[in-house]
Protein backbone atom coordinates (compact mmCIF):
# COMPACT_ATOMS: atom_id res chain seq x y z
CA UNK A 1 0.00 0.00 0.00
CA UNK A 2 1.05 3.49 -0.52
CA UNK A 3 2.11 6.14 1.74
CA UNK A 4 -0.78 8.08 1.15
CA UNK A 5 -3.45 5.36 1.37
CA UNK A 6 -1.94 4.01 5.03
CA UNK A 7 -2.82 7.63 5.80
CA UNK A 8 -5.96 7.53 4.36
CA UNK A 9 -6.64 4.10 6.00
CA UNK A 10 -5.07 5.51 9.51
CA UNK A 11 -8.04 8.37 9.07
CA UNK A 12 -10.51 6.27 8.90
CA UNK A 13 -9.71 3.48 11.52
CA UNK A 14 -9.12 6.56 13.80
CA UNK A 15 -12.70 8.31 13.19
CA UNK A 16 -13.64 4.79 13.16
CA UNK A 17 -11.97 4.44 16.99
CA UNK A 18 -13.11 7.30 18.43
CA UNK A 19 -16.85 6.61 17.28
CA UNK A 20 -16.13 3.45 19.42
CA UNK A 21 -14.62 5.03 22.26
CA UNK A 22 -17.60 8.06 22.07
CA UNK A 23 -20.04 5.27 22.37
CA UNK A 24 -18.78 3.09 24.88
CA UNK A 25 -18.31 6.14 27.55
CA UNK A 26 -21.14 7.29 26.69
CA UNK A 27 -20.55 10.38 25.23
CA UNK A 28 -22.96 9.37 22.42
CA UNK A 29 -25.91 8.15 23.69
CA UNK A 30 -26.79 4.23 22.48
CA UNK A 31 -30.15 5.58 21.71
CA UNK A 32 -28.57 8.04 19.20
CA UNK A 33 -25.57 5.86 17.73
CA UNK A 34 -24.55 2.00 18.54
CA UNK A 35 -20.65 2.01 18.80
CA UNK A 36 -19.15 0.78 15.59
CA UNK A 37 -18.07 -2.84 16.88
CA UNK A 38 -21.72 -3.61 17.57
CA UNK A 39 -23.14 -2.69 13.86
CA UNK A 40 -20.42 -4.90 12.99
CA UNK A 41 -21.70 -8.12 15.12
CA UNK A 42 -25.17 -7.11 14.38
CA UNK A 43 -24.63 -7.23 11.01
CA UNK A 44 -23.12 -10.87 10.92
CA UNK A 45 -26.13 -11.89 12.78
CA UNK A 46 -28.44 -9.95 10.04
CA UNK A 47 -26.52 -11.81 7.13
CA UNK A 48 -25.89 -15.21 9.06
CA UNK A 49 -29.51 -15.62 9.50
CA UNK A 50 -30.57 -15.02 6.05
CA UNK A 51 -33.09 -12.30 7.19
CA UNK A 52 -32.03 -9.90 4.61
CA UNK A 53 -31.13 -12.16 1.43
CA UNK A 54 -34.19 -11.40 -0.15
CA UNK A 55 -34.35 -7.64 0.40
CA UNK A 56 -30.40 -7.77 -0.65
CA UNK A 57 -31.97 -9.56 -3.61
CA UNK A 58 -34.36 -7.15 -4.54
CA UNK A 59 -32.13 -3.95 -4.05
CA UNK A 60 -28.72 -5.09 -5.27
CA UNK A 61 -30.48 -6.30 -8.62
CA UNK A 62 -32.21 -3.45 -8.97
CA UNK A 63 -29.09 -1.04 -8.88
CA UNK A 64 -27.70 -3.14 -10.96
CA UNK A 65 -30.53 -2.90 -13.69
CA UNK A 66 -30.19 1.09 -12.84
CA UNK A 67 -26.95 1.17 -13.47
CA UNK A 68 -26.74 -1.12 -16.69
CA UNK A 69 -29.97 0.88 -18.52
CA UNK A 70 -28.22 4.48 -17.02
CA UNK A 71 -24.84 3.25 -18.35
CA UNK A 72 -26.55 1.57 -21.76
CA UNK A 73 -28.77 4.43 -22.18
CA UNK A 74 -26.91 7.52 -21.58
CA UNK A 75 -23.93 6.31 -23.63
CA UNK A 76 -26.34 5.75 -26.89
CA UNK A 77 -28.37 8.96 -26.73
CA UNK A 78 -25.22 10.75 -26.23
CA UNK A 79 -23.61 9.54 -29.27
CA UNK A 80 -26.92 10.32 -31.01
CA UNK A 81 -27.35 13.93 -29.07
CA UNK A 82 -23.46 14.23 -30.06
CA UNK A 83 -24.16 14.00 -34.14
CA UNK A 84 -26.66 16.03 -34.13
CA UNK A 85 -25.66 19.57 -33.07
CA UNK A 86 -28.81 21.63 -33.20
CA UNK A 87 -30.68 19.14 -30.92
CA UNK A 88 -27.73 19.39 -28.32
CA UNK A 89 -27.91 22.68 -28.62
CA UNK A 90 -31.27 23.03 -27.85
CA UNK A 91 -30.90 20.28 -24.79
CA UNK A 92 -27.36 21.61 -23.18
CA UNK A 93 -29.51 24.39 -20.80
CA UNK A 94 -31.11 21.31 -19.94
CA UNK A 95 -28.40 19.15 -19.04
CA UNK A 96 -27.12 22.30 -17.30
CA UNK A 97 -29.48 22.35 -14.67
CA UNK A 98 -30.76 18.82 -14.55
CA UNK A 99 -29.25 18.37 -11.64
CA UNK A 100 -30.64 21.54 -10.09
CA UNK A 101 -34.00 20.43 -10.23
CA UNK A 102 -35.29 17.96 -7.31
CA UNK A 103 -36.49 14.56 -9.76
CA UNK A 104 -37.50 13.04 -6.58
CA UNK A 105 -40.48 14.89 -6.50
CA UNK A 106 -41.72 12.78 -9.70
CA UNK A 107 -41.57 9.53 -7.22
CA UNK A 108 -44.97 9.77 -6.37
CA UNK A 109 -46.53 10.11 -9.40
CA UNK A 110 -44.25 7.35 -10.81
CA UNK A 111 -45.86 5.43 -7.96
CA UNK A 112 -49.56 6.69 -8.91
CA UNK A 113 -48.86 5.11 -12.89
CA UNK A 114 -47.10 1.62 -12.01
CA UNK A 115 -48.02 0.85 -8.69
CA UNK A 116 -45.65 -0.15 -5.58
CA UNK A 117 -43.60 -2.41 -7.99
CA UNK A 118 -39.63 -2.11 -8.77
CA UNK A 119 -40.85 -0.33 -12.14
CA UNK A 120 -40.88 3.35 -10.36
CA UNK A 121 -37.77 2.60 -8.44
CA UNK A 122 -35.78 1.64 -11.30
CA UNK A 123 -37.42 4.95 -13.34
CA UNK A 124 -36.36 6.78 -10.58
CA UNK A 125 -32.97 5.75 -10.67
CA UNK A 126 -32.19 5.90 -14.01
CA UNK A 127 -33.55 9.37 -14.17
CA UNK A 128 -31.36 10.30 -11.75
CA UNK A 129 -28.16 8.36 -13.38
CA UNK A 130 -28.99 8.51 -16.97
CA UNK A 131 -28.16 12.49 -17.82
CA UNK A 132 -24.57 12.15 -15.70
CA UNK A 133 -23.69 9.22 -18.43
CA UNK A 134 -24.75 11.48 -20.99
CA UNK A 135 -22.66 14.60 -20.31
CA UNK A 136 -19.92 12.39 -19.73
CA UNK A 137 -20.45 11.12 -22.96
CA UNK A 138 -20.55 14.12 -24.58
CA UNK A 139 -17.81 15.41 -23.03
CA UNK A 140 -15.76 12.08 -24.00
CA UNK A 141 -16.46 12.72 -27.80
CA UNK A 142 -15.93 16.51 -27.51
CA UNK A 143 -12.30 15.45 -26.70
CA UNK A 144 -11.24 12.96 -29.27
CA UNK A 145 -8.69 14.68 -31.27
CA UNK A 146 -9.63 15.60 -34.49
CA UNK A 147 -7.16 13.51 -35.97
CA UNK A 148 -8.43 10.50 -35.54
CA UNK A 149 -11.10 11.19 -37.90
CA UNK A 150 -8.50 11.51 -40.38
CA UNK A 151 -6.67 8.32 -39.61
CA UNK A 152 -9.85 7.16 -39.62
CA UNK A 153 -10.53 7.93 -42.74
CA UNK A 154 -6.99 7.60 -44.09
CA UNK A 155 -7.99 3.71 -43.29
CA UNK A 156 -10.79 4.11 -45.28
CA UNK A 157 -13.32 2.98 -42.12
CA UNK A 158 -17.06 3.02 -41.95
CA UNK A 159 -18.73 5.30 -39.07
CA UNK A 160 -19.50 2.23 -37.45
CA UNK A 161 -16.00 0.97 -37.25
CA UNK A 162 -14.91 4.43 -36.56
CA UNK A 163 -16.76 4.93 -33.87
CA UNK A 164 -15.90 1.57 -31.94
CA UNK A 165 -12.34 1.52 -32.60
CA UNK A 166 -10.66 4.96 -32.54
CA UNK A 167 -14.10 7.12 -30.62
CA UNK A 168 -15.15 5.13 -27.99
CA UNK A 169 -11.61 4.30 -26.43
CA UNK A 170 -10.51 7.73 -27.33
CA UNK A 171 -13.04 8.93 -25.08
CA UNK A 172 -13.20 5.82 -22.20
CA UNK A 173 -11.68 8.08 -19.42
CA UNK A 174 -14.58 10.24 -19.42
CA UNK A 175 -17.07 7.30 -20.07
CA UNK A 176 -15.59 6.14 -17.05
CA UNK A 177 -15.77 9.36 -14.81
CA UNK A 178 -19.44 8.70 -16.62
CA UNK A 179 -20.16 5.50 -15.14
CA UNK A 180 -18.42 6.19 -11.82
CA UNK A 181 -21.17 9.18 -11.15
CA UNK A 182 -24.19 6.29 -12.70
CA UNK A 183 -23.08 3.84 -10.00
CA UNK A 184 -23.38 6.54 -7.16
CA UNK A 185 -26.49 7.81 -8.37
CA UNK A 186 -27.91 4.72 -9.00
CA UNK A 187 -27.23 3.66 -5.64
CA UNK A 188 -28.57 6.88 -3.84
CA UNK A 189 -31.80 7.23 -6.09
CA UNK A 190 -32.89 3.41 -5.32
CA UNK A 191 -31.92 3.65 -1.92
CA UNK A 192 -33.59 6.64 -0.93
CA UNK A 193 -36.58 5.93 -3.41
CA UNK A 194 -37.10 2.43 -1.12
CA UNK A 195 -36.43 4.20 1.84
CA UNK A 196 -39.51 6.84 0.74
CA UNK A 197 -42.41 4.03 -0.20
CA UNK A 198 -41.30 0.82 -1.35
CA UNK A 199 -43.23 -2.82 -0.22
CA UNK A 200 -39.55 -4.50 0.45
CA UNK A 201 -35.58 -3.49 -0.02
CA UNK A 202 -33.10 -2.95 1.98
CA UNK A 203 -33.76 0.94 1.92
CA UNK A 204 -37.46 0.10 3.49
CA UNK A 205 -35.90 -2.30 6.04
CA UNK A 206 -33.67 0.50 7.05
CA UNK A 207 -36.94 2.99 7.40
CA UNK A 208 -39.04 0.19 9.35
CA UNK A 209 -36.04 -0.51 11.61
CA UNK A 210 -35.95 3.54 12.51
CA UNK A 211 -39.90 4.10 12.97
CA UNK A 212 -39.14 0.97 15.32
CA UNK A 213 -36.22 2.32 17.21
CA UNK A 214 -34.53 -0.74 15.92
CA UNK A 215 -31.31 0.90 15.99
CA UNK A 216 -28.98 -2.94 16.18
CA UNK A 217 -30.89 -3.42 12.52
CA UNK A 218 -30.42 0.13 11.84
CA UNK A 219 -27.27 1.02 11.88
CA UNK A 220 -26.52 -3.22 10.49
CA UNK A 221 -28.21 -2.72 7.31
CA UNK A 222 -26.49 1.05 6.83
CA UNK A 223 -22.95 -0.23 7.60
CA UNK A 224 -24.06 -3.02 4.98
CA UNK A 225 -24.25 -0.60 2.34
CA UNK A 226 -21.59 1.60 3.68
CA UNK A 227 -19.38 -1.64 2.53
CA UNK A 228 -21.03 -2.63 -0.63
CA UNK A 229 -21.00 1.19 -1.82
CA UNK A 230 -17.31 0.98 -0.57
CA UNK A 231 -15.87 -1.85 -2.42
CA UNK A 232 -18.04 -0.96 -5.85
CA UNK A 233 -16.14 2.37 -5.63
CA UNK A 234 -13.17 1.11 -4.34
CA UNK A 235 -13.06 -1.41 -7.74
CA UNK A 236 -13.47 1.10 -9.79
CA UNK A 237 -11.29 3.75 -8.59
CA UNK A 238 -8.92 0.74 -9.27
CA UNK A 239 -9.49 0.08 -12.54
CA UNK A 240 -9.99 4.03 -13.26
CA UNK A 241 -5.79 4.17 -11.69
CA UNK A 242 -4.92 1.03 -13.68
CA UNK A 243 -5.96 2.53 -17.12
CA UNK A 244 -4.81 6.14 -16.34
CA UNK A 245 -1.12 4.59 -15.67
CA UNK A 246 -1.43 2.80 -18.98
CA UNK A 247 -2.46 5.84 -21.07
CA UNK A 248 -0.14 7.95 -19.39
CA UNK A 249 2.97 5.33 -19.18
CA UNK A 250 3.14 5.33 -15.27
CA UNK A 251 3.01 9.40 -15.01
CA UNK A 252 -0.42 9.41 -13.04
CA UNK B 1 -9.29 12.56 -69.69
CA UNK B 2 -5.97 12.75 -71.19
CA UNK B 3 -3.78 9.48 -70.36
CA UNK B 4 -1.41 10.56 -67.67
CA UNK B 5 2.55 9.67 -68.59
CA UNK B 6 3.81 6.61 -66.83
CA UNK B 7 6.39 8.16 -64.87
CA UNK B 8 3.77 10.28 -63.05
CA UNK B 9 2.12 9.43 -60.05
CA UNK B 10 -0.17 11.79 -58.60
CA UNK B 11 -1.10 14.88 -60.89
CA UNK B 12 -3.22 18.32 -59.81
CA UNK B 13 -4.19 20.07 -62.47
CA UNK B 14 -5.74 23.73 -61.81
CA UNK B 15 -6.88 22.42 -58.46
CA UNK B 16 -8.43 25.26 -55.88
CA UNK B 17 -9.79 25.13 -52.73
CA UNK B 18 -12.44 27.92 -51.47
CA UNK B 19 -13.72 27.70 -47.96
CA UNK B 20 -17.27 29.24 -47.87
CA UNK B 21 -17.09 32.00 -45.70
CA UNK B 22 -18.32 31.91 -41.60
CA UNK B 23 -21.60 33.99 -41.64
CA UNK B 24 -21.42 37.15 -43.77
CA UNK B 25 -17.79 36.63 -44.26
CA UNK B 26 -16.56 36.71 -48.04
CA UNK B 27 -15.44 32.68 -48.95
CA UNK B 28 -11.46 31.84 -48.04
CA UNK B 29 -9.48 31.37 -51.27
CA UNK B 30 -6.86 28.96 -49.45
CA UNK B 31 -5.14 27.21 -52.53
CA UNK B 32 -4.29 27.43 -56.02
CA UNK B 33 -4.85 27.21 -58.56
CA UNK B 34 -2.46 24.58 -58.35
CA UNK B 35 -0.58 22.45 -61.39
CA UNK B 36 1.86 19.45 -60.54
CA UNK B 37 2.87 16.27 -61.45
CA UNK B 38 4.41 13.97 -58.54
CA UNK B 39 6.90 11.91 -60.35
CA UNK B 40 6.97 8.50 -59.08
CA UNK B 41 9.50 7.88 -56.68
CA UNK B 42 10.46 11.14 -56.21
CA UNK B 43 11.08 12.97 -52.80
CA UNK B 44 8.91 16.17 -53.15
CA UNK B 45 8.91 18.88 -50.10
CA UNK B 46 6.61 22.00 -49.79
CA UNK B 47 7.28 25.24 -48.20
CA UNK B 48 5.72 28.19 -47.46
CA UNK B 49 5.11 30.70 -45.13
CA UNK B 50 2.32 29.82 -42.29
CA UNK B 51 -1.34 29.90 -43.30
CA UNK B 52 -0.90 29.43 -46.47
CA UNK B 53 -2.62 26.31 -47.58
CA UNK B 54 0.07 23.75 -47.15
CA UNK B 55 -2.02 21.35 -45.09
CA UNK B 56 -5.06 21.92 -47.25
CA UNK B 57 -3.00 20.82 -50.44
CA UNK B 58 -1.86 17.76 -48.87
CA UNK B 59 -5.34 17.27 -47.84
CA UNK B 60 -6.78 17.80 -51.54
CA UNK B 61 -4.28 15.19 -52.72
CA UNK B 62 -5.11 12.64 -50.35
CA UNK B 63 -8.52 13.19 -50.70
CA UNK B 64 -9.51 13.92 -47.28
CA UNK B 65 -10.47 17.28 -49.13
CA UNK B 66 -12.40 17.65 -52.55
CA UNK B 67 -10.86 20.49 -54.58
CA UNK B 68 -13.16 23.38 -55.66
CA UNK B 69 -12.41 23.27 -58.77
CA UNK B 70 -9.64 21.07 -60.92
CA UNK B 71 -8.64 18.08 -61.00
CA UNK B 72 -6.33 14.99 -58.99
CA UNK B 73 -5.38 12.49 -60.20
CA UNK B 74 -3.50 9.12 -58.19
CA UNK B 75 -2.64 6.30 -60.58
CA UNK B 76 -4.33 7.78 -63.53
CA UNK B 77 -7.04 7.43 -61.14
CA UNK B 78 -9.52 10.27 -59.89
CA UNK B 79 -9.09 11.29 -56.49
CA UNK B 80 -12.14 12.96 -54.90
CA UNK B 81 -12.78 13.06 -51.45
CA UNK B 82 -11.69 9.50 -50.33
CA UNK B 83 -8.55 8.45 -49.78
CA UNK B 84 -7.30 6.29 -52.84
CA UNK B 85 -6.02 2.70 -51.77
CA UNK B 86 -1.89 3.27 -51.64
CA UNK B 87 -2.02 6.52 -49.98
CA UNK B 88 -0.72 6.57 -46.65
CA UNK B 89 -0.83 9.64 -44.53
CA UNK B 90 1.38 10.87 -41.68
CA UNK B 91 0.03 13.87 -39.45
CA UNK B 92 1.83 16.46 -37.63
CA UNK B 93 -0.20 15.88 -34.46
CA UNK B 94 0.23 12.93 -32.33
CA UNK B 95 -2.33 10.54 -33.89
CA UNK B 96 -0.56 7.53 -31.79
CA UNK B 97 -3.82 5.61 -29.80
CA UNK B 98 -2.94 5.96 -26.19
CA UNK B 99 -5.13 2.75 -25.45
CA UNK B 100 -3.02 0.55 -27.66
CA UNK B 101 0.84 -1.17 -27.76
CA UNK B 102 3.07 0.38 -30.01
CA UNK B 103 2.36 -3.37 -31.56
CA UNK B 104 -1.24 -2.71 -31.91
CA UNK B 105 -0.89 0.56 -32.84
CA UNK B 106 1.76 -0.89 -36.09
CA UNK B 107 -1.20 -3.48 -36.67
CA UNK B 108 -4.20 -1.38 -36.95
CA UNK B 109 -4.73 -0.75 -40.26
CA UNK B 110 -3.69 -4.25 -41.41
CA UNK B 111 -6.30 -5.84 -38.99
CA UNK B 112 -9.06 -4.03 -40.59
CA UNK B 113 -8.18 -4.67 -44.25
CA UNK B 114 -8.93 -8.54 -43.96
CA UNK B 115 -4.82 -9.31 -43.60
CA UNK B 116 -3.70 -13.05 -42.68
CA UNK B 117 -2.64 -13.06 -38.80
CA UNK B 118 0.62 -14.28 -39.96
CA UNK B 119 1.01 -11.41 -42.42
CA UNK B 120 0.08 -9.02 -40.01
CA UNK B 121 3.02 -10.57 -37.66
CA UNK B 122 5.67 -10.00 -40.05
CA UNK B 123 4.67 -6.97 -41.54
CA UNK B 124 4.54 -5.17 -37.88
CA UNK B 125 7.95 -6.80 -36.94
CA UNK B 126 9.67 -6.00 -40.07
CA UNK B 127 7.91 -2.02 -40.22
CA UNK B 128 8.99 -1.97 -36.11
CA UNK B 129 12.66 -3.10 -36.63
CA UNK B 130 13.13 -0.60 -38.81
CA UNK B 131 11.72 2.03 -37.32
CA UNK B 132 14.06 1.33 -34.38
CA UNK B 133 10.74 0.07 -31.83
CA UNK B 134 11.55 -3.19 -31.85
CA UNK B 135 12.35 -3.13 -27.97
CA UNK B 136 9.09 -0.69 -27.62
CA UNK B 137 6.38 -2.68 -29.12
CA UNK B 138 4.98 -3.95 -25.98
CA UNK B 139 5.00 0.08 -24.87
CA UNK B 140 2.54 2.45 -24.60
CA UNK B 141 2.63 5.37 -26.51
CA UNK B 142 2.58 7.24 -23.77
CA UNK B 143 5.78 5.96 -22.57
CA UNK B 144 8.02 6.72 -25.66
CA UNK B 145 8.90 10.57 -26.66
CA UNK B 146 7.69 12.44 -29.17
CA UNK B 147 9.76 11.66 -31.50
CA UNK B 148 9.35 7.69 -30.93
CA UNK B 149 5.68 8.55 -30.83
CA UNK B 150 5.56 9.92 -34.32
CA UNK B 151 7.77 6.74 -35.75
CA UNK B 152 4.98 4.68 -34.13
CA UNK B 153 2.83 6.81 -36.70
CA UNK B 154 4.62 6.03 -39.43
CA UNK B 155 5.24 2.09 -38.74
CA UNK B 156 1.27 1.82 -38.70
CA UNK B 157 1.41 3.51 -42.39
CA UNK B 158 4.56 1.80 -43.54
CA UNK B 159 3.27 -1.98 -43.06
CA UNK B 160 0.07 -0.85 -45.18
CA UNK B 161 2.90 -0.91 -47.87
CA UNK B 162 1.59 2.71 -50.02
CA UNK B 163 3.00 3.76 -53.21
CA UNK B 164 2.67 7.29 -51.84
CA UNK B 165 3.42 8.58 -48.36
CA UNK B 166 2.46 11.92 -47.32
CA UNK B 167 3.86 13.53 -44.41
CA UNK B 168 1.90 16.72 -43.07
CA UNK B 169 4.84 18.19 -41.17
CA UNK B 170 5.43 15.02 -39.02
CA UNK B 171 8.72 16.47 -37.56
CA UNK B 172 6.56 19.82 -36.08
CA UNK B 173 6.79 19.59 -32.49
CA UNK B 174 9.94 18.35 -32.22
CA UNK B 175 13.73 19.35 -31.41
CA UNK B 176 15.98 20.20 -34.16
CA UNK B 177 18.30 17.40 -33.39
CA UNK B 178 15.37 14.34 -33.28
CA UNK B 179 14.08 16.11 -36.49
CA UNK B 180 17.59 15.94 -38.46
CA UNK B 181 17.78 12.16 -37.42
CA UNK B 182 13.86 11.68 -38.26
CA UNK B 183 14.49 13.32 -41.50
CA UNK B 184 17.50 10.33 -42.10
CA UNK B 185 15.30 7.94 -41.28
CA UNK B 186 12.58 8.81 -43.66
CA UNK B 187 14.77 9.07 -46.50
CA UNK B 188 15.98 5.75 -45.36
CA UNK B 189 12.93 4.80 -45.54
CA UNK B 190 12.05 6.18 -48.86
CA UNK B 191 15.33 4.35 -50.34
CA UNK B 192 14.03 1.20 -49.11
CA UNK B 193 10.30 1.32 -50.43
CA UNK B 194 10.45 3.09 -53.26
CA UNK B 195 7.61 5.24 -53.03
CA UNK B 196 6.76 8.53 -53.89
CA UNK B 197 6.59 10.84 -50.71
CA UNK B 198 5.27 14.13 -50.59
CA UNK B 199 7.05 16.38 -47.30
CA UNK B 200 4.87 19.37 -46.00
CA UNK B 201 7.17 21.11 -43.91
CA UNK B 202 8.08 24.97 -42.55
CA UNK B 203 11.72 24.03 -42.04
CA UNK B 204 13.49 25.70 -45.13
CA UNK B 205 16.77 23.28 -43.92
CA UNK B 206 14.82 20.45 -43.66
CA UNK B 207 13.05 20.41 -47.23
CA UNK B 208 16.61 21.14 -48.52
CA UNK B 209 18.13 18.47 -46.87
CA UNK B 210 15.10 15.71 -48.01
CA UNK B 211 14.04 16.73 -51.38
CA UNK B 212 14.79 15.84 -55.26
CA UNK B 213 12.37 18.62 -55.51
CA UNK B 214 11.29 21.62 -53.37
CA UNK B 215 8.12 23.77 -53.84
CA UNK B 216 8.25 26.85 -52.69
CA UNK B 217 4.40 28.32 -51.43
CA UNK B 218 3.22 31.40 -52.05
CA UNK B 219 1.16 33.13 -49.44
CA UNK B 220 -2.52 32.68 -49.15
CA UNK B 221 -4.31 31.80 -51.41
CA UNK B 222 -1.24 29.11 -51.89
CA UNK B 223 0.39 28.50 -55.30
CA UNK B 224 3.82 27.58 -56.54
CA UNK B 225 5.94 30.23 -57.42
CA UNK B 226 8.99 28.13 -57.76
CA UNK B 227 9.56 24.18 -57.91
CA UNK B 228 13.85 23.99 -57.02
CA UNK B 229 15.71 20.63 -57.86
CA UNK B 230 18.19 20.25 -55.33
CA UNK B 231 20.13 17.42 -57.48
CA UNK B 232 21.02 15.51 -54.05
CA UNK B 233 22.13 11.61 -55.20
CA UNK B 234 19.66 9.01 -53.99
CA UNK B 235 22.01 8.20 -51.37
CA UNK B 236 22.54 10.78 -48.74
CA UNK B 237 21.44 11.73 -45.61
CA UNK B 238 21.76 14.73 -43.15
CA UNK B 239 25.41 15.24 -43.33
CA UNK B 240 24.67 17.00 -46.60
CA UNK B 241 23.97 20.18 -44.61
CA UNK B 242 27.32 20.83 -44.61
CA UNK B 243 27.84 21.10 -48.45
CA UNK B 244 27.73 24.34 -49.98
CA UNK B 245 24.97 23.53 -52.19
CA UNK B 246 22.93 22.72 -49.22
CA UNK B 247 23.52 26.68 -47.86
CA UNK B 248 22.53 28.14 -51.49
CA UNK B 249 19.45 25.87 -51.79
CA UNK B 250 18.10 26.85 -48.23
CA UNK B 251 19.23 30.65 -49.56
CA UNK B 252 17.45 30.46 -52.79
CA UNK B 253 14.36 29.36 -50.96
CA UNK B 254 14.17 31.56 -48.27
CA UNK B 255 14.82 34.43 -51.02
CA UNK B 256 11.66 33.31 -53.07
CA UNK B 257 9.95 33.10 -49.19
CA UNK B 258 10.97 35.88 -47.40
CA UNK B 259 8.61 38.36 -49.38
CA UNK B 260 5.99 35.72 -49.00
CA UNK B 261 6.41 35.33 -44.94
CA UNK B 262 5.94 38.84 -44.62
CA UNK B 263 2.72 39.13 -46.78
CA UNK B 264 1.42 36.07 -44.53
CA UNK B 265 2.08 38.22 -41.51
CA UNK B 266 0.24 41.52 -42.75
CA UNK B 267 3.55 43.14 -43.59
CA UNK B 268 2.70 43.79 -47.59
CA UNK B 269 4.78 47.02 -47.91
CA UNK B 270 7.89 45.58 -46.48
CA UNK B 271 8.01 43.27 -49.27
CA UNK B 272 8.52 46.09 -51.59
CA UNK B 273 11.52 47.75 -49.83
CA UNK B 274 12.92 43.86 -49.89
Amino acid sequence: MTRVGLIRLAVIVAMIGALELACQTGLIRHQTIIPPSEMATSLYALLASGAINADIERTLGIIVIVIAVSIVLGFALGLVIHALPRLREALDPLFATYYAVPIFIFYPVLIAIFGLSPIPIVLIGVATAVVAMIIATLNGLDRVPRVLTKVARVHRLDAVTTAMTLQLPAAAPYLFTGVKLSVSYGFIAVIAAEFILSPAGLGRDIADAYSDFNNRRMYALILFLLIIATVVNTVLHMLDVRWAERRSGGRT
Amino acid sequence: MNAVPRDIHAQLLAVTRVFPGAGNQPPVNALGPIDLDLRKGEFFAVVGPSGCGKSTFLEVLAGLQRPTAGTVTFEGKPVSGEVAEGIGVVFQEDASFPWLTVWDNAAFGLRRSGVAEAEIRRRVDDALAFMGLKDFARAYPSQLSGGMRQRVCISRTLVLQPRLILLDEPFGALDAQTRLLMGDEVLRLWRSTGATVLLITHALDEAAMLADRVGAMSARPGRFIEIIDTGWPRERDSKIVAEPAFGEITARLWDRLRGESLKALGHADMTAAG
